[in-house]
Formats: structure tokens, C-alpha cells, sequence
């Protein structure tokens, strides 16, 4: 548990340090929320809201990448899951009819999720590296979401319920909120409370003494890459109710690479094995706190990916154990006292 | 021959966290001489070589090259005072040409350019110095393993190497391809360059060599020149005969095998191509059977097909009463054998894992990921095996990474005694740990047959192995030669004579 809060520690600190700054610039209507015509309004859920299907995405991501794979795919699993529910929306005569939407949803979340085991599949029966396995569909998945759509950009009417799953609210939260941390709350008793955490970052960690072991490597290896196609196509879903439509082409365009970031800032390593949902969620909310900012402090926003990349910077930096140890060597005991002990007591 | 040494290794020692890899270990190396540093795994040669290519800092003792004190604090020091390496891998670039890669880093120009021309032929010229003949324009991933190994040789002799050290150099090659590179070094040596040969094959220790250092358990055990040590004593000297220092560990040998009872394990013409010969070997029902045989003898490999960890590609293997098709770890864990492999931190143990995961990850595995342990089993049971064992530190929640060699060791039979298997398969389980940790491990396997458990033990140390087993699987180059029955009067000296004369069988 200590070992968890460490990995967390810094992702907080940053996300505090933000907040900061924001605050000290425009108040503490940037922190706290107020109930607004029944909903929950102010600049921090706004942020928290526009962050949930980024959220749902890096989450997925995590898990994949516990077992040392990536998915790039994301993105356009994500413009897929919108253009499905979109194009069958706005084929239907009724577009309010209950039983439409929740077809509509269903049918992209299950083809997201078949996505998903595909490129699981590939990786873990066909031995396809995870980051050509994923890059196919990352290429070729903008393809099927303009397949879908016939190269049109479906619109659906403002009037259709459709639409509250990015615009609505749940007991005045907003109801994308409800759902990314629904996702968190879920995913993290999927893997905590079954063995099926410990045995990812097994696999991740050491793939070989796993066989050894007896662990059904490959098994579990299609099921994160499902659960990752699965949160791209709610994520798409979120995103395209909140616009009403579904672009194929600019649809969570490069939100793999916010997803990879925001769980490389949450402490999770790339090489596979330990990995950290919660710190996932701090590393998007950061993100997310980020952009505003920017605007915040008066820069103009050209300023946005500069920054971006200058939070990722200091994130890992702070990270490296080889630089706390070299920040940090001033502060330090010479730790040679120590040493001869240790020499007596291996003769 | 008889020239001032080239160079001279006076008391290294070198200690890694808790374990003292070289003891106080002398080396003499004169010019035009091919040296054979000779010991099991866990000697000390690596290290040795590693001291002396500056991989490693001795923590004592001194290094003369030429005379004159050095200490190197890089590979790089080391190379450019004239030590060059070549590895078992060949460290060259794939998909430059041959030439290129002779005279990478130092490629003859033409002002700012590379003079493609003069590289080419002063390739061919080094190339012809040695006696082989490639196309030096070719990529080197055209030529075999054998022909890149002799090329980065003769990269190595022509950066001016004094001494050259060959680290298994011909571990994947053929018969031909081994002439030709003893033929190479024979050469090098007529010019007067000194080398360090380092290889499991005895034959060609015994063909190339004008002398011998022999290492065990980190110290130096001698040095002979070839003709003095025939090779019976030289396996002697390898495994050796160390007295009795651990505990006795009381064993009623075969006391209680119900003899006419179906054996627990009956593999027949088991084999797989390229690793081990088919063999035939039984496993009764409690009963210790030892593997015993010089490094690379196929000790790992024949217990690997037992586990499903390697495919079988020949024979048959019933197990229980059962006849097991093609089975791999998690069906044959699901039957009742486990497997502790050779090296535990690349095949054992995940190392960010706890302590306690990875003791439960046999079991965990076995029930699948959606029915986890209940947490307060499992806290029970891992606590359980940390009092038995005497796991130290006692802290379930420590990664395993950051125990000690010996606290890994039982971590890692702590995860299959948990599903309590009909047979255990331990690889070299006394490797590398100190000896308090090597004696608790030697009693469990006692106990554990005593109570009725079959164990397969494989173990470079014939002492361990003469103690502890009912029988002796005896192996010598990738073949089973004998199985001996370990009767009251068995001695380390009657497998050594088994593993010289399996070898006199063979010419």
C-alpha cells in the first residue's frame, strides 16, 4: 500500500500545484462546483466532464499496457463505436424510440469490443507485436468508421435521448462523469477483487515464469485488449452524444497518445507489470486541468502543446529514480556508514 | 612460450550482495598460448573474465598486464589496452556488410567521406590473414553463426588484441565450423596473440589447449598445463568431492517404494531434436531421482520435456497412470508436476511481484483469474510457508526482487509446494545461495520424498546429488547414458567414471 501511495505522489502533486494555479488566477469558482439550473456547473467539472471519454480510454490503456502491449487503435476504434450508433440513429424513422437507442449502443459496443479481441488475437495467438497489431486498425479502422457513415457526417436530432449521454445529468452530475467513473469503479474491482489484476501485471512482468506458472497468458491478454476496444467504443458513444454527430475522420483524433500520456503520468511503466488505474485517472484529469490553464494564466493557446509536453517532462523527471537520486544527493546521509556492517555480517 | 606472462590475475576476490563470486583467484595468461578457464556454472568464470575485460571492479587483488599494474573502469579501458571479447552472441550489425562491420568506427576515409574502396580490400586482406574467404561486400547476416563469430574475431586481432577472450564461441556451431575456428585461433596463436578459451565442449578444450585454470564455487582450484590432467580428473577437480560440510541428511534410501507399485513417471524414447537425445526414465512414487552431468549435457532439457515447459517431439510420457499427450506447464501443473526452472529470476520469479504473489501464482493460475484466493487463506498459507521455509526477511508484501538469492530460491518452492504436486522438478535449486539456505533446501527435499512426494533433482554439484538421490540419471552430451542405482557405497567418483567412459563410448 505505501508502494501505491509513492506511485501516486507525485501525479498529485502536480494536479495540486495546478490547481494552485488556477485558483490563485480566477478564484475558487475554479474548485468549487454549484448547482446550476440542476446541474452541476463550474470550470473544474467542465473539465472533469470534457475529460471522461479520454478517462474511459486511458483506463482501458492501463491494462493493456500492464501486460507490456499498447493499443493505438483507440482512436479510431472510438470514431467506429460513434459512427455506428450515429448512422443507425439516423436511419431509423423515430430517432427517440428507447429501443433504438439501446440497440444502437449495443451493436458499437459489441463491435468495439470484437475490435478489441481481434487485436488481442493478434498479439497474443498470432505473436504480432502490439504495436503493429494495433496500428492495422488504427489505419484502417478511420476506413470502417467512413464505411459506416457512407463519408458523411451523420447528424442526430438535438431532440433525441440519444444525446443525453453527453449532455445529461444523473442527481445534477453530468452524466459522462458518472459513467468514466463508474468504468474506474468497476475496472478496479474487476481487477482487485479478482485475482485477474495480479495475474496482468505477472505477465507483464515476466511473461516466461507466468507460463511456467501455469497462467493462461494468452486468454488474459485478449480480455484487456476487449475491455480496451470496449472503453474506445464508450468513449465514442460519450463523445458523439455530447456533439450529435459522428466524424469519421477527426472523431478522437490522437487520443491514444493523450491515453498513453495520461497513464505514463499515473505511474504505470510502459515495460509491463505494476499498474495503477487511479493514477491513470489523476494523469487525465491533469491533462485535462492543463488546458485550461493555459487560457487561464493569459497565454494564448498555441501555448497548449508546449506546455503539454513541458507537464510530461517535469511528470517524468520526477518519475526517474536516476534523477531524484541526483536531485536529491545533496539532501542525502553519506551512505557509506552503513556499508561495513553489512560486510561483517555476510562473512 | 615460457615468455614474461602477458597477463597476470593475482587474489581477485569479488563479492555481489551476499555471495563471494571470486575468492582470492590467481590467472596467468603468456603470449601465443590458448588458455582454458574450466568450472561449472557458478564457478566463477564469468566473473573472472569480467574483471579482467573491466565489466567488473575486483573488490580485491591485482591485475598486471605486460607487466604493469591496471585497472580498467570499462569494457572500453579494457579494449583499448588491448583485451578484446567475443561473445557466444555475435555483438556485430546484421545488416551491414562484412567489411563494414571489420572496420566500424574506424572506417578509412577520404576527407569527411568513408573510402568504401581501400575498406573493402583491406577487409579481404585481414580477412585472407586468418584463412577464410567471404565477400566482404556481402551483408554478414548472409554468412552463418560460425562465419560472424571468425569475423568478429577478426575484428578483435586487428584492434591490435594482445589477448583475446573467447566466451563460448562455439556453442552453436557445427563439427566443420568448429575446425575451422580452432584452425583460426591456432593461427592467431602462431602470431603470438594470447587467448582465453571458454567452453563446456571438453574435446575441444582438449584439442585447442596448452593450458588449464580450473575454478569452483568462486575459488581457484589449479592450473595444469593440457598433457597433466587427463580428463577424469580435470571433471574431478570441476564438480568436486568437497567433504560432507553441510549437515548429514538422514536418508533410508527406497525405504518406502512399494517396489511393485506402476512407477509415478514413465517417459520412453522421450526426446526433442537439437536439445536432448530420446530417453527412457523412471520416477517412483517418493523417490528422489538425481540428474547428474557436466554443464550443457541436456540435464536441463530432459527435465524441461517432463514439465511441459519444452514440447517433446519423440516418445511417449504417462504420468500417473495416465499417458500425457503433448502437455505444456499449465496442464501438467493441473496434473501434479511442478517445475522450480534453472534460473529463477528470468523463469521463476516475477520480481516487482510480493513476496506473497509470488508464492500464490501456481495456485492462483490454477483456479483462474475469476476465483480469487480469499485474502484471508492466503495471508494464512503464505505465512504458513514463510515460518516453514524460514523466509527471511518475513515480510509478505516486500517485492521479491529484493530478496536474497537463497529467500528467492524458497519463495519459489514455497509456490509449488502450495498445490502439494505428485512430482517435483527442481532445476539447480541450490545454485548461487548460501549454504545455510542450500542445507534447508537439501532437508526439504528429504522430507518431501519421506512423505511420499516424487522429486526430480538436477544439480551441477555431484555431492548434492549423491546425497540426496535414490537414483542417479547420469548425462553426457545431450544423451542419457546410465541410470545408477545409489546403493550405500555410491561416490561422486563412480559418476565421474560414468560420464568419462559414456564419452569413450561414443568415439
Amino acid at each position: 500500500m505505501s508502494s501505491y501511495a509513492k506511485r501516486l505522489m507525485w501525479p498529485v502533486l502536480v494536479l495540486v500545484a495546478l490547481i494552485v494555479i488556477n485558483v490563485s488566477v480566477t478564484g475558487f469558482d475554479f474548485i468549487v462546483p454549484h448547482v446550476n439550473d440542476g446541474r452541476l456547473s463550474g470550470a473544474f467539472v467542465n473539465i472533469l466532464r470534457r475529460s471522461a471519454p479520454l478517462l474511459l480510454i486511458a483506463l482501458g490503456m492501463t491494462l493493456v499496457i500492464a501486460t507490456k502491449g499498447i493499443d493505438l487503435s483507440v482512436g479510431a476504434v472510438y470514431a467506429i463505436g460513434a459512427a455506428i450508433a450515429c448512422q443507425m440513429i439516423i436511419d431509423a424513422p423515430d430517432q427517440s424510440a428507447a429501443g433504438l437507442i439501446f440497440s444502437a449502443i449495443a451493436l458499437a459496443l459489441v463491435v468495439t469490443a470484437v475490435i478489441g479481441a481481434w487485436n488481442g488475437t493478434m498479439v497474443a495467438y498470432f505473436g504480432i507485436q502490439p504495436i503493429v497489431a494495433t496500428l492495422i486498425l488504427m489505419i484502417a479502422g478511420r476506413g470502417i468508421a467512413q464505411l459506416v457513415t457512407g463519408g458523411q457526417i451523420p447528424k442526430v436530432e438535438d431532440s433525441s435521448p440519444f444525446t443525453q449521454l453527453g449532455r445529461g445529468e444523473l442527481f445534477t452530475v453530468p452524466l459522462p462523469i458518472v459513467i468514466a467513473v463508474l468504468m474506474l469503479v468497476a475496472l478496479a474491482l474487476l481487477t482487485r477483487r479478482t485475482a485477474l489484476g495480479m495475474l496482468l501485471e505477472s505477465v507483464g512482468g515476466n511473461p516466461e515464469a507466468s507460463r511456467l506458472a501455469g497462467i493462461r497468458a494468452k486468454g488474459i491478454t485478449v480480455l484487456v485488449y476487449l475491455v480496451c476496444g470496449l472503453c474506445a467504443g464508450l468513449a465514442g458513444l460519450i463523445g458523439a452524444a455530447n456533439l450529435g454527430s459522428a466524424d469519421a475522420n477527426n472523431g478522437g483524433l490522437w487520443i491514444e497518445l493523450d491515453a498513453i500520456l495520461a497513464v505514463v503520468i499515473g505511474g504505470t511503466a510502459l515495460l509491463g507489470g505494476r499498474f495503477y488505474l487511479l493514477g491513470t485517472a489523476i494523469g487525465v484529469v491533469i491533462i485535462g486541468t492543463l488546458e485550461d490553464t493555459i487560457i487561464n494564466v493569459g497565454l494564448s493557446s498555441q501555448w497548449q502543446f508546449t506546455a503539454k509536453a513541458i507537464v510530461v517532462f517535469v511528470v517524468a523527471l520526477l518519475q526517474s529514480p536516476e534523477f531524484r537520486g541526483w536531485i536529491l544527493k545533496p539532501f542525502k546521509r553519506r551512505p557509506a556508514a552503513p556499508a561495513p556492517a553489512k560486510e561483517v555480517a555476510a562473512k | 612460450m615460457s615468455d614474461d606472462p602477458i597477463v597476470q590475475m593475482t587474489g581477485i576476490r569479488k563479492d555481489f550482495t551476499g555471495v563471494r563470486a571470486l575468492d582470492g583467484v590467481d590467472f596467468t595468461l603468456r603470449p601465443g598460448e590458448i588458455h582454458a578457464v574450466m568450472g561449472e556454472n557458478g564457478a566463477g568464470k564469468s566473473t573472472l573474465i569480467k574483471v579482467l575485460t573491466g565489466v567488473h571492479h575486483p573488490d580485491a587483488g591485482e591485475i598486471l598486464l605486460d607487466g604493469r599494474p591496471v585497472r580498467f573502469h570499462s569494457p572500453g579501458a579494457a579494449q583499448a589496452a588491448g583485451i578484446s571479447t567475443v561473445y557466444q552472441e555475435v555483438n556485430l550489425t546484421d545488416n551491414l556488410s562484412v567489411a563494414e562491420n571489420l572496420f566500424a568506427g574506424r572506417e578509412p576515409r577520404l576527407g569527411p567521406f568513408i573510402n568504401f574502396r581501400a575498406m573493402r580490400r583491406k577487409a579481404k586482406a585481414l580477412l585472407d590473414d586468418i584463412g577464410i574467404d567471404l565477400n566482404v561486400a556481402a551483408p554478414l547476416s548472409s554468412y552463418s553463426i560460425a562465419m560472424q563469430q571468425l569475423v568478429a574475431i577478426a575484428r578483435a586481432v586487428d584492434i591490435e588484441a594482445k589477448v583475446l577472450i573467447l566466451d563460448e564461441p562455439t556453442s552453436s556451431l557445427d563439427r566443420d565450423e568448429v575446425a575451422v575456428l580452432l584452425g583460426v585461433m591456432r593461427r592467431l596463436a602462431e602470431n603470438g596473440t594470447a587467448m582465453v578459451f571458454i567452453s563446456h565442449f571438453l574435446d575441444q578444450v582438449y584439442e585447442i589447449c596448452d593450458r588449464m585454470t580450473v575454478l569452483r564455487n568462486g575459488q581457484l582450484v589449479g592450473e595444469w598445463a593440457t598433457a597433466d590432467l587427463p580428463e577424469n580428473a580435470l571433471i574431478g577437480h570441476m564438480l568436486g568431492r568437497e567433504a560432507a560440510t553441510l549437515e548429514q541428511i538422514e536418508r533410508t534410501a527406497a525405504a518406502h517404494h512399494v517396489e511393485d507399485e506402476a512407477p509415478l513417471v514413465q517417459a520412453t524414447g522421450l526426446g526433442r531434436k537439437g536439445s536432448i537425445a530420446p530417453y527412457d526414465l523412471e520416477v517412483r512414487r517418493g523417490e528422489v531421482v538425481g540428474l547428474a552431468g557436466l554443464l550443457g549435457s541436456g540435464r536441463t532439457e530432459t527435465v524441461r520435456l517432463i514439465a511441459g515447459a519444452d514440447r517433446a517431439d519423440s516418445g511417449s510420457l504417462v504420468f500417473d497412470g495416465e499417458a500425457t499427450g503433448f502437455h505444456n506447464p499449465r496442464t501438467a501443473s493441473a496434473r501434479g508436476i511442478a517445475y522450480c526452472p534453472e534460473n529463477r529470476k528470468t523463469e521463476g520469479l516475477v520480481g516487482d511481484l510480493t513476496v506473497a504473489e509470488n508464492m500464490i501464482l501456481a495456485m492462483q493460475a490454477s483456479r483462474g483469474w475469476a476465483r480469487s484466493i480469499p485474502v484471508a487463506r492466503r495471508d494464512k498459507l503464505v505465512a504458513e510457508f514463510i515460518e516453514k521455509l524460514d523466509i527471511r526477511p518475513a515480510n509478505p508484501d516486500m517485492p521479491v526482487k529484493n530478496l536474497s538469492g537463497g529467500n528467492q530460491q524458497k519463495v519459489l518452492l514455497a509456490r509449488w509446494m502450495l498445490i502439494e504436486p505428485k512430482l517435483l522438478i527442481l532445476d539447480e535449486p541450490t545454485r548461487g545461495i548460501d549454504v545455510g539456505a542450500k542445507a534447508d533446501i537439501q532437508k526439504l527435499v528429504a522430507e518431501l520424498s519421506a512423505d511420499g512426494m516424487s522429486v526430480l533433482f538436477v544439480s551441477a554439484e555431484l555431492d548434492e546429488v549423491t546425497r540426496l538421490s535414490d537414483r542417479i540419471a547420469v548425462l553426457r552430451d545431450r544423451e542419457l547414458i546410465a541410470v545408477l542405482e545409489a546403493e550405500a557405497d555410491m561416490t561422486t567418483e563412480k559418476i565421474v567414471d560414468t560420464i568419462v567412459a559414456g564419452g569413450h563410448g561414443n568415439e
